[in-house]
């Protein structure tokens, strides 16, 4: 069966999406990322969506959960990458994915997982803001 | 308005969902969608397919490239011999669920289509259709 690769980078774990999912397979992502954040005690996830040509309710909800759960677990999620259209047809579609962060791209997610991660443990810097 | 090509796929497994979203897409490109409209089309799609599986047990999907005149358009019907809805009227509102989802699937793709209409009645199965245009 398929599987979509979760990779560790430092504390940070980064996922890809590159296929076209099936409802089965976002499920089992979700589960696979949650063990993944208890047993590699990860801070951050990233989750690549730039390769997704649409974002559903059921995705829609999937990312939510996963934001949800690893927040439960002490880390950070941020979502990167989606595609304009995307983004206009799950308005539309009446999603409002609160709860997930997102970012432009991969370099801007590091970027901002590191600063909530910062902020989390000397909550100083936030005062600065 | 005419049928250039009507392709009907079953819609029975989460991988068929895929498959709708596939099929309907080429449709999409050959009418000349731009890519959001494309998108749009294609969501919806989705939305419906699932409901297709998971609220009437399974059905069938077919797809239509359709014109009017000059204007291009896909065309989507949806059917299933499940429970069918009780109340059409309140299945179609943000956030009413029966099942475990977010209640967006019905109200969303609606949204995301020109034309929308089910047929549906307790026992009787439900049919869904939707139509966007270029």
């Amino acid at each position: 069966m398929d599987q979509i690769p979760i990779l560790k980078i430092g504390d940070c774990l980064l996922v890809s999406i590159q296929v076209d999912m099936h409802d089965r397979l976002a499920l089992q992502l979700q589960d696979d990322l949650t063990n993944k954040i208890v047993t590699s005690r990860a801070r951050g996830v990233m989750i690549d969506i730039s390769a997704l040509e649409i974002v559903d309710s059921f995705i829609g909800r999937m990312l939510n959960n996963i934001a949800a759960m690893s927040k439960v677990l002490d880390a950070v999620t941020v979502v990167v990458g989606m595609r304009p259209a995307v983004a206009i047809t799950l308005v539309e579609l009446g999603l409002a994915l609160t709860g997930v962060r997102t970012a432009l791209n991969v370099d801007k997610g590091l970027e901002l997982i590191r600063h909530l991660i910062d902020d989390e443990q000397d909550p100083d810097d936030r005062r600065e803001e | 308005m005419i049928v250039e090509k009507s392709e009907t796929l079953p819609v029975r497994v989460s991988e068929d969902v895929v498959r709708v979203r596939q099929l309907v897409r080429v449709h999409a490109v050959k009418a000349g969608f731009s890519l959001v409209d494309q998108t749009k089309i294609v969501t919806a799609a989705s939305e419906i397919a699932r409901n297709t599986i998971d609220y009437g047990g399974g059905g069938e999907a077919r797809i239509e490239s359709v014109t009017l005149g000059i204007r291009k358009g896909v065309r989507l019907t949806f059917s299933d011999k499940g429970p069918g809805i009780e109340d059409i009227e309140r299945a179609l509102r943000d956030g009413y669920t029966t099942g475990g989802g977010l209640g967006l699937g019905l109200s969303g793709a609606k949204r995301l289509s020109n034309e929308f209409d089910i047929q549906s009645a307790p026992g009787q199965g439900t049919t869904v259709s939707l139509a966007r245009w270029k």
